[in-house]
């Protein structure tokens, strides 16, 4: 949508400063992506689920954000408010859907942790489609506006070649330090560590005293306040939200997550960045309508050459 | 004074397959225990079922008097038993520090867990040099040696050990031996799983020998060497 939006505008400038500006939209968009990604591949990494609910987790934690900007009444606030609403926004919503990502860990995967691997894949498919129904029943079928409370102002100047707003900054001063947040958590920190000793060999860290039933609802809770500051990230950037998000996004999530090598955190962020910047170059340059065709098409592409995609398993193990 | 361990009239097995047919084996203060059998005989199941990974059916493990066998594997491991697994189970993509490290995790005690690095490369020198690297691209020695420094990381009263000796060129199986005395001599309890059944008879106290999940002898380890079913079946006549 914003990449179509802005060719419009910027259809008169010349050819290099429109890629680098849907290089920016690309990157801008990945980075939410990529947010969405870690969710995915944290968990599997952890339990090798795939959980399809994680996406609808993002979409609720839009809704619930979108309910509490009514309820404060945030459109009509001055500046002063308005940031302090969405500060707390970024305190709440990640709560909500960590909380909410647990609970479903805790309720539904769990008593299947030791069937077979396709008894919990279909009940995540499950706990998808009552998530969405929650949300239709939430905020109804045709897609809503979130409010456009973040200025579009351009921060580079009124007639600055390159558009880059205070949207664009609010993605970017909000998903790297999260980033960076994670790394350091996951590298380290103790439970950090931990965490990726369960991801590598379960017994083993048992055997530690790892107490793996806490690593995985800490890997649940971490994915899904990622989701849940994506989501208020999303909402603030994009202003259209719907009970489909989570099902498109997560997709697309999805995607990265395996692109990058499903399971390994970099990996999850390159190829965010790599799908967001598919897509907003196929949309410029090859049309709106075969982005998706597109962005699979690199997907099996790079797969072919790298099975376990672009970062995934690089250290060989011995038997 | 209770045995540190008691394993009494143990049952356990997986799905269908009961494996453990009821064994009782001890382990007192400052032993050398040697557990020997052929493959599939139920060794694995043993230490499986005394770190609480694999639930027993019937009959009871007891650490120093104290009933374990109903708790989680990770607080098994803070009541003082550490295992060093059967495949030595490295944790691939964490550094030889970082194995180390996951060792202590039961632990709060900084400065002792730093005494113990120290205690640990010097046993093995060669993970000093190593400590950056990601424990996958070890060598299988190497990984041994890991495995074993990663499992005193833990302090341990009891020390599992299940086929430190697997692959390893005899040297090296020489090597890992002496530290396992030593460790014994520092009073850290050991039961000991081995196919290298003659040098483990040599180096423990007492020995059980296994057979298809039952215990069929034991007694002190002199013993055992001297008798001469275990020779014919375990030491190569
Ligand atoms: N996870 C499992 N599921 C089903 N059966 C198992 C499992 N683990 C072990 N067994 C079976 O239990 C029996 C005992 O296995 P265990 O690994 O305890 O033997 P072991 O004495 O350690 O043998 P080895 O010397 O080959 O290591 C074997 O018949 C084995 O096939
Ligand atoms: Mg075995």
């Amino acid at each position: 949508m914003t990449p179509a939006l802005l060719l419009a505008q910027t259809a008169d400038i010349d050819a290099w400063q429109a890629f680098w500006q849907y290089a920016l939209i690309g990157l801008t968009n990945g980075a939410l992506i990529a947010l969405v990604a870690l969710g995915y591949t944290m968990v599997y990494g952890i339990i090798e689920l795939i959980n399809f609910a994680h996406g609808d987790v993002f979409m609720l934690g839009a809704f619930l954000a979108l309910t509490l900007i009514g309820a404060m009444g945030l459109e009509q606030a001055g500046a002063v408010q308005l940031w302090l609403g969405i500060g707390l926004l970024f305190v709440v919503v990640p709560l909500f859907c960590a909380v909410l990502n647990v609970t479903i860990d805790r309720a539904v995967y769990k008593p299947l942790r030791n069937a077979p691997k396709l008894a919990p894949l279909v009940s995540a498919i499950g706990v998808s489609f009552v998530l969405m129904n929650v949300g239709l029943l939430w905020h109804g079928a045709a897609d809503k506006h979130f409010p456009d409370l973040v200025s579009r102002q351009n921060l580079l100047g009124e007639n600055a070649a390159i558009e880059f707003s205070y949207k664009d900054l609010l993605v970017i001063g909000m998903t790297v330090p999260i980033m960076i947040a994670l790394t350091g958590f996951v590298k380290g920190t103790r439970l950090g560590k931990a965490m990726r000793a369960t991801a590598q060999d379960p017994v083993a860290a048992t055997l530690m005293g790892i107490n793996a039933d806490r690593v995985i609802a800490v890997t649940f809770a971490i994915g899904g306040a990622l989701a849940g500051a994506a989501s208020v990230i999303y909402g603030l950037y994009i202003n259209t939200v719907g009970y489909q998000m989570g099902f498109t996004n997560g997709l697309y999530a999805f995607t990265a997550a395996v692109l990058g090598g499903i399971g390994n955190i970099p990996g999850a962020v390159l190829g965010g960045l790599v799908i967001g910047l598919a897509r907003s170059f196929g949309s410029a340059y090859v049309g709106e309508r075969w982005t998706s065709a597109l962005v699979f098409v690199i997907l099996i592409a790079i797969l072919i050459f790298r099975p376990n995609g672009l970062l995934g398993a690089r250290t060989r193990e011995k038997v | 004074m209770p045995p540190l361990l008691e394993i009494s009239d143990l049952r356990a097995g997986y799905g269908q397959i009961e494996v453990l047919k009821g064994i009782s084996l001890e382990v007192q203060p400052g032993e050398i225990v040697a557990l020997i059998g052929a493959n599939g005989a139920g060794k694995t199941s043993t230490l499986m079922s005394i770190s609480g990974c694999l639930r027993p059916r019937s009959g009871s493990i007891r650490l120093a008097g104290q009933e374990i066998h109903a708790r989680a594997p990770h607080e098994i491991v803070r009541l003082g038993i550490c295992h060093s697994p059967e495949g030595r189970k490295i944790f691939p993509r964490l550094t030889v520090l970082e194995n180390l490290q996951m060792g202590a995790f039961a632990r709060s005690d900084k400065a002792g867990i730093q005494q113990d690095l120290d205690h640990a490369f010097e046993m093995f020198p060669i993970l000093k040099q190593r400590t950056t690297q990601a424990g996958g691209t070890l060598s299988g020695g190497e990984q041994q040696m890991l495995a074993v420094a990663r499992a005193m990381m833990g302090r341990p009263k009891l020390l599992l050990l299940d086929e430190p000796s697997l692959g390893l060129a005899p040297l090296i199986v020489l090597k890992i031996f002496e530290v396992v005395k030593k460790l014994n001599d520092e009073g850290i309890s050991i039961l000991l799983v081995e196919q290298a059944a003659r040098m483990a008879l040599k180096l423990a106290h007492r020995g059980y020998v296994m057979e298809t999940g039952e215990i069929t002898m034991h007694g002190p380890a002199a013993n055992l060497l001297a008798d001469a079913r275990v020779q014919a079946a375990y030491l190569g006549g």
